[in-house]
């Protein structure tokens, strides 16, 4: 099924805080589809484009990352990025991993 | 705050929203008689499960203390007790006894099942009766315990249904509710969080002591737990680590202080109220087990992907943010917040419907785990028998 509604405020993501790395998808994101996300501790507004198709409910990269730093969501670690990501970039399990096990 | 709430006030003078008689078999083998039981006598409900027999030490205590405690939950009016041998079975009687409800014991061995299942039938059919004349009465929200676990969670448990459970969570405690929460390897990578809000340095450190117990357990095995824990659902769902996973869980806890640690199936000592811990597996099946029996009435049960557990003791309802399950698996839902995700729906508007939901389930209204006769009820095996 098909979700690619947009939000209230045009939005198609979500981050939880400002200064996390990655926003969720609140709709089905094309690939090179510019969309909006909004941070919900300010209700301030991101615009960027997706590198690729993103699903609902799966993470878009909103800041270039280094290989090997920390990915922050939630303003907490949620693992690390073995190779780095670009903005834009699809985040899953691909490229990012659990520092814990 | 929500409409007044209607309970059955129990022997002991615990608040109970169910009026189960149930018929309760010790051991694996005893489940044919229950079942009989059940089937000979009408609003009974049986509760077959896998064990029972030759289990020892620590993991004999959680047996006794499940069955014990699922007998003993406020939502049960009556109990029949069935097992093999006397001495087990009479001991578990007595422990439900100690409410003061009717119970019933019958062992098998020396009998057989036939004259155990009638002897028990009749016995069964009294309590029926009996409890078929109970009447709810007002109760304080405050009388409740409530118990909360996620499942098949994906990234929208977190921005969406885990939010809501928490802003119902603080709201009940603020009322004076005791609400549980556990799921001991799921805080993984969060754990500091939970640490930082026990009330005590004596339960910050009993906390992490139960939690590295429970960590270091797993990690002997050796195993790579990438598609246990997060599971295939939750990847498939776009949760990508055990740390996600975990944020998105404890936002169901709320922001309360934690007042205390319990052990599986424990129930809290002195009948403390507010919010709790207790060490338990993320399995939901095994988690809603154990929490009845701690003695949680009524289960809040936020879901991503849609998870369709229920559980034959407490009432379960579901919460979804995802507008995909709320779609393709309408039936399984009570409480739809999918707006949160458009922004459409205020948190503090989604915890609103949320407690109202409470209230009604409480008052009676049935569930969509109960409509569709989910009666998940699994006991937490710590080891293999001797």
């Amino acid at each position: 099924m098909s979700e690619n509604r947009a939000g209230r405020n045009g939005h198609k993501f979500l981050i939880h805080k400002r200064g996390d790395h990655v926003g969720v998808a609140t709709s089905d994101i094309d690939a090179g589809e510019k969309v909006v996300g909004v941070f919900m501790d300010d209700d301030s507004t991101i615009e960027l484009e997706a590198r690729s198709a993103i699903p609902l409910g799966h993470k878009i990269a909103i800041e270039p990352l280094e290989p090997e730093a920390e990915v922050l969501e939630y303003g907490i670690r949620i693992g690390k990025a073995p190779g780095g990501f670009e903005v834009g970039e699809y985040v899953h399990t691909h490229n990012i991993k659990s520092a814990r096990w | 705050m929500p409409d007044e709430v209607f309970g059955y006030r129990r022997e002991n003078g615990r608040v109970g929203v169910r009026n189960h008689v149930v018929i309760l078999p010790i051991d694996d083998i005893s489940n044919a008689a229950c079942e009989a039981v059940a089937a000979h006598i009408t609003g009974t409900l049986a509760l077959p499960h896998a064990y029972g027999r030759l289990q020892f030490g620590e993991d004999l205590d959680l047996h006794f203390r499940t069955i014990i405690g699922t007998g003993a939950n406020p939502n049960v009016a009556a109990a029949v007790v069935i097992g093999i041998e006397e001495n087990w079975t009479r001991r578990v009687a007595d422990g439900i006894a100690e409410t003061g409800k009717p119970v019933a014991w019958f062992s098998i061995e020396g009998h057989g099942d036939l004259e155990t299942v009638r002897r028990a039938s009749w016995k069964a059919k009294e309590f029926v009766q009996w409890a078929s004349e109970l009447r709810r009465e007002p109760v304080g929200l405050e009388e409740l315990t409530v118990s909360i676990k996620c499942g098949e969670s994906d990234t929208t448990t977190g921005l969406g249904s885990c939010p809501t459970v928490g802003v119902a969570v603080d709201r009940l405690v603020d009322e004076g509710a005791t609400v549980f929460f556990g799921e001991t390897p799921e805080l993984t990578g969060g754990e500091h969080l939970i640490a930082d809000r026990m009330a005590t340095p004596e339960l910050r450190e009993r906390f992490m002591q139960t939690y590295s117990t429970y960590l270091e357990q797993i990690e002997s095995t050796g195993a790579d737990l990438l598609g246990s824990q997060p599971t295939q659902g939750n990847i498939a769902g776009g949760l990508s680590t055990i740390e996600e996973k975990a944020l998105g869980n404890i936002e169901k806890t709320g922001t309360k202080e934690i007042v205390g640690v319990l052990a599986a199936a424990e129930a809290p000592a002195n009948g403390r109220r507010g919010l709790y811990f207790m060490d338990s597996s993320s399995a939901a099946a095994e988690h809603i087990t154990l929490m009845a029996a701690g003695g949680a009435v009524l289960h809040i049960f936020p879901t991503g992907q849609g998870n369709i557990i229920g559980n034959p003791i407490e009432p379960v309802i579901k919460v979804t943010a995802n507008p995909k399950t709320a779609a393709s698996m309408r039936e399984h839902i009570d409480t739809d917040v999918t707006g949160l995700l458009s922004r459409e729906l205020t948190l503090e508007a989604a915890g609103d419907q949320l407690m109202s939901d409470i209230v009604r389930t409480a008052n009676g209204r049935v569930t969509a785990a109960e409509a569709l006769g989910h009666r998940e009820f699994v006991m937490t095996k710590l080891y293999r028998s001797a």
